[in-house]
């Protein structure tokens, strides 16, 4: 509902009729402060991108001028590596495993604290809340402590697992206020028609709350795909390092060779950048209904 | 529980016997409940929970990562770590990124969440690009940074382009303003998550007040005082919030930037952590460190939310507290 609304809330263009007076210099001035806020967000990315196409030679000559001439030869030697492909490849299968789980778990955890009622139902909520106090960075060290126990030490699934039980908490806080304002009486009715409980819950229940369910997707995704500290502590062998390890790797590898790591930090920023693009309204939907509640 | 008396499959065995059904339904929520809970809280008790304690126990111990935990030594690896010189700095440095966060980057995306709340043109591909450095892992963005950061790199370049070429400084080599440089980063990357927060805050305060309190003579500044600012209070409260755990666990920048130096001006208590519980394989001393990262959050948290989350109904603690 949370995120429904925040679409439905748009203000109506009406709205500007009866607006505050603004003075004269108000618009101009928000103009240069928000050309301002532009050029500081996007220059850097496109400084990286552009900058890919030189030489080295050139960017120690002059590291503000335009490629003279354009050269494919960095990108070229990166999307051919195999370095490349086997981060992303690794990136992909690790947040492929943690966002599904965090997902499938998660919306079954609020279902059950959502819909349900029985004694400690709101200990178990406030235990899962908890774990927002902890981002994954925090527990990396202990986490290691414990693989090495379970034998999952340099192990896609040592990362993979920590990573969906760190994203149970924002899951959950998510989808249980989202399932709660499903009205029961869709519940009372198809338990009149003779569906058990888990069957409402698999057939109505999630496919009505898709748009959270989205929202808790792509968050779980995107800390999975950006987290370092983990899988720095946990791979040992250089093929198990994902995008993240790789781009640092990268970096302190050819050190010397500037070009060949901005091209490879403009292409590793391509798969968030495009993830994001392709699903930002329903992120910023999704956290707006995570702070309305 | 109205459902209980129309439930078809209940009502068809109650023949059976006056006690079966009820007690048959509660065995079947009972299974119902610990399938739909049971992996979730497997998952995470495994993996969240288990691992502090794992943490607070080989913290009593001086290990190394080979053998057994043989070598118990008590509180030693805490008063090392509490007492030691580097961690203080380091907790100084955390405290410090955060408290900058608070008086610098808080009232800037303000700024920014009210003026992109206008109607001004091109506001969504702004909010877009303003969103976009958030996405972007922040291992992506120190190494990006830290190119750009080079002497004589871009950034210096552009400095001198522009006639300010005073500027340029050894951004990452300076004792004196290389945390600085970090906190600046870090703005860099996060501050589109703040302003779509508190974007998402303004969209929940009705326009008819400040339409009210325009017919009433109400300058904008005042309007924006008066109601805007103190409706948004709750958002407010939750971004700080989240701005300061941020803070507390700041890794990866700084170690990909600096590495925590030079000289361990930029150090923070995961860099630190790193360097003496893993580099140097110091396994008891490294788990001490988390330890006490859990205890400050924890702290933190529990004072936040009683002093300043209590009266929000928005904010997820709260909700669980109530």
């Amino acid at each position: 509902m949370t995120a429904l609304s925040a679409r439905s809330a748009r203000p109506a263009p009406r709205r500007d009729v009866v607006r505050e007076r603004r003075t004269w210099l108000s618009v101009p001035v928000s103009y240069l402060v928000i050309l301002l806020v532009l050029a500081l967000t996007l220059a850097p990315m496109l400084y990286m991108i552009v900058g890919g196409f030189s030489t080295t030679a050139q960017l120690n000559a002059n590291p503000n001028a335009l490629p003279h001439p354009w050269v494919w030869g960095n990108y070229a030697t990166i999307v051919t590596s195999s370095i490349f492909w086997q981060a992303v490849s690794n990136s992909v299968l690790i947040a492929v495993v943690a966002t599904g789980l965090a997902v499938a778990l998660g919306s079954m955890a609020a279902f059950a604290l959502s819909r349900y009622t029985f004694r400690g139902r709101e200990a178990v909520y406030l235990l899962f809340v908890a774990g927002l106090l902890f981002p994954l960075n925090t527990a990396a060290l202990p986490l290691f402590l414990l693989l090495q126990q379970v034998g999952l030490n340099d192990n896609l699934l040592g990362v993979a697992l920590p990573e969906a039980a760190f994203s149970l908490p924002v899951t959950i806080v998510i989808l249980r206020p989202f399932m709660r304002a499903i009205p029961g009486e869709l519940e009372d009715a198809a338990i009149v028609d003779g569906a058990t409980r888990l069957r409402f819950f698999l057939r109505i229940l999630l496919p009505l709350s898709r748009p959270a369910l989205i929202t808790v997707g792509i968050l779980a995704f995107v800390t999975s795909w950006n987290a370092y500290l983990l899988p720095l502590v946990v791979f040992s062998s250089q093929d198990h390092y994902t995008l993240p390890l790789a781009v640092a790797n990268f970096q302190s590898t050819y050190t010397q060779d500037t070009a060949r790591v901005y091209a490879f930090t403009a292409v590793s920023m391509i798969p968030a950048l495009a993830i994001f693009i392709f699903a930002q309204r329903k992120l910023v939907g999704g956290l707006v209904g995570a702070i309305r509640g | 529980m109205a459902r209980t008396q129309v439930s078809p499959a209940a009502a068809g065995e109650t023949a059976a016997g006056a006690r079966t059904p009820r007690s048959r339904r509660r065995l079947r929520k009972a299974v119902e409940l610990s399938l739909l809970l049971g992996p979730p809280v497997v998952l995470f008790v495994g993996f969240v929970i288990v691992p502090m304690i794992f943490a607070a126990w080989y913290s009593l111990y001086n290990w190394s990562g080979f053998g057994p935990l043989s070598d118990f030594i008590g509180g030693q690896n805490y008063t090392g770590v509490l007492t030691g010189p580097v961690f203080r700095q380091a907790l100084e440095h955390n405290v410090i990124i955060a408290v900058l966060s608070v008086v610098l980057q808080l009232p800037v995306s303000i700024g920014l969440a009210l003026l992109l709340n206008r109607r001004v043109r091109g506001r969504t591909f702004l909010r877009l690009a303003v969103f976009a450095p958030f996405v972007l892992s922040e291992a992506t963005t120190a190494v990006m940074w830290y190119e750009l950061l080079q002497p004589g790199g871009p950034v210096d370049a552009v400095l001198k382009g522009v006639g300010l070429g005073g500027l340029v400084h050894y951004w990452l080599a300076s004792t004196s303003l290389v945390l600085y440089t970090v906190f600046v980063v870090a703005t860099w990357k996060y501050i589109g998550f703040g302003i779509v927060l508190l974007l998402a805050g303004l969209q929940g305060i009705p326009p008819e007040l400040r339409e009210a309190a325009a017919i009433d003579g109400a300058t904008p500044w005042q309007a924006t005082r008066a109601i805007t600012l103190p409706l948004l209070a709750p958002t407010i409260r939750i971004w700080i919030f989240l701005s300061v755990i941020g803070s507390l666990q700041l890794f990866d920048l700084v170690w990909i930037m600096t590495l925590g130096g030079p000289a361990n001006a930029s150090t923070t208590m995961l860099t630190y952590q790193y360097i003496n519980g893993v580099q140097r394989t110091q396994f008891g001393y490294g788990a001490t460190v988390s330890v006490v990262l859990f205890a400050i959050s924890l702290v933190f948290a529990l004072a936040y939310q009683r002093y300043a989350l209590r009266r929000d109904t928005a904010g997820a603690l709260t909700r669980a507290v109530m």
